[in-house]
């Protein structure tokens, strides 16, 4: 499949990078931001539309990778350029290029300097995360990954609140000490496995245990540190505080999920018996990471922490939906990824709508907000709602599965893991009756009702929200056979089961 | 010692520069002050001249004078990367000598001498061959590290460099004479035929091995073998800086390759865990010791000490894939570092030029695109892709776990996240803070050029490395004649 004769995946990755170079010319001229502003908005809704067509050429019945592109790279150690999507890369690519036209929209008054070069780190960011997704070459993969790094790094520590160089640091260190040893495990297993990269050559192979249990660990600790799981944790309330919204929104809504994408990707493939082996570590980190995380949130005063915590949480009902090794959990999981993906993405939204107003988001700031802004309430107790997993919205969809496909293997993760959906009713209610509810204190500036550009970025995920909790069917049926195929590469292998 | 036609056109390159260059210095007295920089071009165009005969001479694998002097694909391609090295650095001299008012012609002889001096280490089959081009090389730096002549800085690196120099030196002769007392002979191939005889392994052929090691890592400022490293880099003029760092280094691996190589390879036991623990320690201090530096060019001293660490090892085990790797590394080292110090020499605060980490702060602002390109420098020295740096690191780790070294791997990718601490902190000061200082960036147009070729490179090498690549896999062959 082709878009403009140029194979449709490279298109994806390459056009943002390539059309963010059409906003280089305004890139010291005075009053041009407008202009760059809309130029963004328009690239990143053509990349929405072009990705559309993805889900329309996209074969659900098949678990093979389509789409496929494959080029000799560096004919040095075999390392190729080569593309591919199956069900799961779908969901995410679709979800990610959905949801950058909304972080261009919320930094229309967010972002008020350096606007071009913040729009550029913008478009390289949304090519390289979407990289990321495509990339069947290990290599490739790695270098999506690592190459993430840099725009996010600028987007925090330049446009971010006052204690963002450090956010920026922090968060850039993690990542990278936490992919560094993925390096070391991409490189073993090219000598392991038969001198390629090749990712589907690589998990079609059965590898030692004492490789399996080395590398499977050094792989989590790149993807634990993304999510982030329990332990791994501390940079997110760092990074997500001080980035801009936009940045906020993308680290919550896509580059978490590219934590889970690595398990379900590689390490549950490439190493099914060590896979096994952690469960009960991983069932347990992702418990800690819901309770402890639900916590976490209800003692929080500032919004954007609150939600920084609350993804800790949500993010460990998906690891425990992927380490339960089930359809159910596993569906589960990508579910709730997706739904993670919209709605807190939204409720960073609309925290960065009440930013802009007043510059805080301290909860004992708000107040009444239900009389003054009505409308923004309203959405905002819509995405509140599907946050805490209301029966009728999204999130209730993901959840569930998970807690029905855990339920299956481990009852009593399971139980346990239903407290975190009690906590996260606790918390974001609590959030909900100090900021919507409660009594108007006046203040100094003005706090009108939506504006179209916020309407713009948040009405599409309020029909989302809604539209899959009513009809999860269409989005769960264009991975049911890759995760299928994943579960059926998860049977215990005859020498594991001799231990 | 046999001059034949086929031994005088072997060693043309080296002829043509030697003669060139000794025009060039009687030529000076007769160019007008203001005209100082033809004498650049025309140590550029002589550059090119030794390239286009140095690539006339590829794909032979030729023993010279009797095994004295090999020229082969390995050589012909660090040749050439000392030429391109040699060239980016005249563009940054022309008008860096004349703001800092230093500009005398004799600089480029004796860089042009430079380069005589490391063809001839790179293509030395024999120890005291290499001994030449080693002193030719090290005294032409110990001029140019001292060229301003009126700043204390400078000559008291001068000095410096010239003392642990010499002492270097003489350590590393001293080993030649043990290898010579030992096996009667000093050629790497005859010293390779000994070697491998059974009974040959004798306490003094170690200690030769061990005290040549030792020059070859002071040269390529190897811990702990490294500090002259930090003094002699702040003190010299930064284009001369520049030059060291990345075409001395560049050279010195060379060398230190293929004698490790080729004469010692029968007993690589012995040296094997001398080579990790030089790359353990220079990757540790290198990498911790810049955390804390306030001088870019101190900074850049010491990462390029945790860079030797990287490239010693693609030492360890000869095989293509470590051939490859310390190639690579190499040939992108040597861009991102000439680019480095090129931006750091244009810099100026209120006319002098701006070495310190505070004088980056804010300069996105002021100027993007020097910001943008430091930026691509950084990141590719700290092993970041899209950048030829990451390419570079993972071949270097590939070849690491393929000498069966998974361990070494680790430990180099864990210090090179502690390394990429102080490359973001510039991209910190370069993009988060606001400007105060007065300083200023204005590239000429020969400094233009400069930075475009190093920084294009560094990415291209990164992103399409494919010419690169197949070029390098031509230049796998050491010849042992």
């Amino acid at each position: 499949m082709t878009f403009l004769s140029v194979p449709i995946l490279t298109f994806l990755i390459f056009f943002p990078v390539v059309a963010s170079l059409l906003i280089l010319p305004f890139y010291r001229r005075p009053d041009s931001d407008g202009i760059v502003k809309w130029a963004a908005l328009g690239i990143t809704v053509i990349e929405f539309i072009v990705s559309l067509s993805l889900l329309i050429g996209h074969n659900p019945h098949l678990y093979q990778m389509q789409f496929t592109e494959n080029h000799l790279w560096i004919p040095f150690a075999n390392i190729h350029y080569a593309l591919g999507i199956d069900g799961i890369s779908l969901v995410l690519i679709v979800m990610t290029t959905l949801l950058m036209p909304m972080t261009v929209l919320t930094s229309w008054s967010g972002i008020s300097k350096q606007v071009p070069l913040f729009m550029i780190n913008l478009l390289i960011l949304e090519g390289a995360m979407i990289g990321v997704f495509c990339a069947t070459d290990f290599v490739l993969f790695y270098v999506f990954w690592e190459a993430m790094l840099i725009p996010m790094y600028l987007i925090i520590g330049v446009w971010g609140g006052p204690n963002r160089i450090y956010a920026a640091i922090k968060f850039f260190l993690y990542t990278l000490a936490g992919s560094l040893l993925l390096l070391v495990t991409i490189i073993a297993l090219y000598f392991v496995g038969g001198h390629t990269f090749d990712i589907t050559r690589l998990s079609g192979q059965h590898y030692g245990m004492t490789f399996q249990i080395l590398a499977f660990l050094a792989m989590f600790a790149a993807f634990a540190v993304k999510i982030p799981m329990f332990p791994f944790h501390t940079w997110l309330p760092d990074a997500h505080v001080e980035a801009p919204t936009a940045g906020s929104v993308i680290l919550a809504s896509i580059m978490l999920k590219m934590g889970a994408y690595g398990f379900l990707r590689f390490s549950l493939p490439l190493f099914p018996d060590a896979s096994h082996f952690f469960t009960p570590f991983m069932l347990t980190l992702s418990i800690i990471a819901i309770i402890w995380g639900a916590f976490m949130a209800l003692a929080q005063e500032d919004m954007k922490k609150l939600i920084a915590y609350s993804s800790v949480s949500h993010m460990g009902v998906v690891t425990l939906g992927i380490f339960v090794f089930n359809v159910q959990g596993i569906e589960g999981a990508l579910m709730q990824m997706l739904n993670h993906g919209i709605t807190t993405g939204a409720l960073f939204l609309c925290i960065g709508v009440l930013y802009d107003r007043s510059h805080s988001r301290l909860l004992s700031e708000y107040g009444g907000l239900a009389k003054q802004m009505p409308v923004y309430s309203t959405l905002l107790v819509i995405f509140a709602l599907s946050s805490l997993a209301l029966p009728g919205t999204n999130s209730f969809v993901g959840e569930f599965l998970v807690l029905i496909g855990s339920f299956r293997n481990h009852a009593v993760v399971s139980s346990l893991a239903t407290t975190g959906v009690i906590l996260s009713a606790m918390y974001l209610l609590y959030m909900l009756s100090r900021v919507v509810w409660g009594v108007y204190t006046p203040k100094s500036y003005s706090m009108p009702d939506l504006k179209p550009y916020e309407w713009g970025s948040l009405l599409p995920l309020v029909i989302l929200v809604i539209v899959i909790g009513l009809v999860p069917n269409p989005v769960l049926s264009v991975f049911h056979q890759s995760v299928a195929h994943i579960v059926s590469q998860l049977q215990p292998s005859p020498v594991a089961l001799l231990h | 010692m046999n001059f034949s036609p086929v031994n005088i056109m072997g060693t043309m390159p080296e002829i043509y520069l030697t003669v060139l260059g000794s025009l060039l210095l009687l030529m000076e007295p007769f160019v007008p002050k203001e005209k100082r920089s033809w004498l650049g071009y025309f140590a550029i165009a002589s550059l090119f001249f030794a390239m286009i005969a140095t690539i006339g001479l590829n794909g032979k694998g030729l023993p010279l004078y009797q095994g004295l002097y090999i020229i082969d694909p390995f050589s012909n391609f660090f040749k050439v990367v000392i030429y391109v090295g040699t060239i980016i650095t005249i563009l940054f001299s022309l008008p860096y000598l004349e703001k800092e008012d230093i500009h005398i012609g004799e600089y480029y002889g004796f860089l042009l001498f430079a380069a005589v001096g490391m063809m001839i280490m790179v293509s030395a089959g024999d120890l005291i061959t290499l001994f030449l081009g080693i002193e030719l090389m090290s005294l032409c730096f110990y001029v140019l590290v001292g060229l301003k002549r009126t700043i204390h800085r400078s000559v008291e690196a001068s000095f410096k460099y010239f003392l642990l120099g010499a002492f270097a030196a003489a350590i590393f002769l001293y080993g030649i004479s043990l290898l010579y007392g030992a096996s009667g002979t000093e050629t790497i191939s005859g010293l390779s035929a000994f070697i491998q005889n059974p009974g040959a392994l004798k306490p003094m052929v170690i200690a030769g091995m061990i005290l040549t090691m030792v020059g070859f890592a002071f040269k390529v400022s190897a811990a702990p073998f490294h500090m002259w490293t930090p003094d002699v880099y702040e003190g010299a003029p930064t284009v001369v800086t520049g030059f060291m760092a990345s075409v001395g280094k560049v050279a010195a691996f060379g060398v230190f390759l293929r004698v490790f190589w080729v004469a010692f390879s029968a007993n690589k036991d012995h040296w094997t865990w001398l080579i990790i623990t030089i790359a353990i320690l220079s990757m540790l201090i290198g990498n911790i010791v810049a955390l804390v530096q306030k001088n870019i060019k101190r900074m850049l001293a010491y990462s390029s000490i945790g860079h030797a660490g990287y490239a010693v090892i693609g030492l360890l085990n000869p095989s293509r894939e470590s051939l490859f790797a310390l190639m690579f590394y190499l040939f992108v080292y040597l861009f991102m570092t000439l680019g480095a110090f090129g931006i750091v020499l244009i810099l100026r605060r209120k006319g002098v030029e701006g070495e310190e980490i505070q004088d980056f702060v804010g300069l996105n602002k002021k100027n993007p695109m020097a910001a943008f390109l430091m930026l691509i420098f950084m990141f590719s020295l700290a092993g970041i892709p899209p950048f030829g740096g990451f390419l570079a690191k993972f071949y270097i780790f590939m070849a690491a776990v393929h000498a069966g070294f998974t361990w070494l791997a680790v430990v180099g990718v864990l210090l090179s996240a502690v390394g990429a601490y102080y490359y973001i902190r510039v991209v910190m000061a370069m993009y988060m803070k606001d400007p105060e200082e007065t300083v200023e960036f204005l590239p000429n147009r020969m400094e233009k050029i400069a930075l475009f070729l190093t920084a294009s490179m560094t990415v291209l090498m990164g992103v399409f490395p494919l010419p690169f690549v197949h070029y390098i896999e031509t230049s796998l062959a050491i010849l042992v004649p």
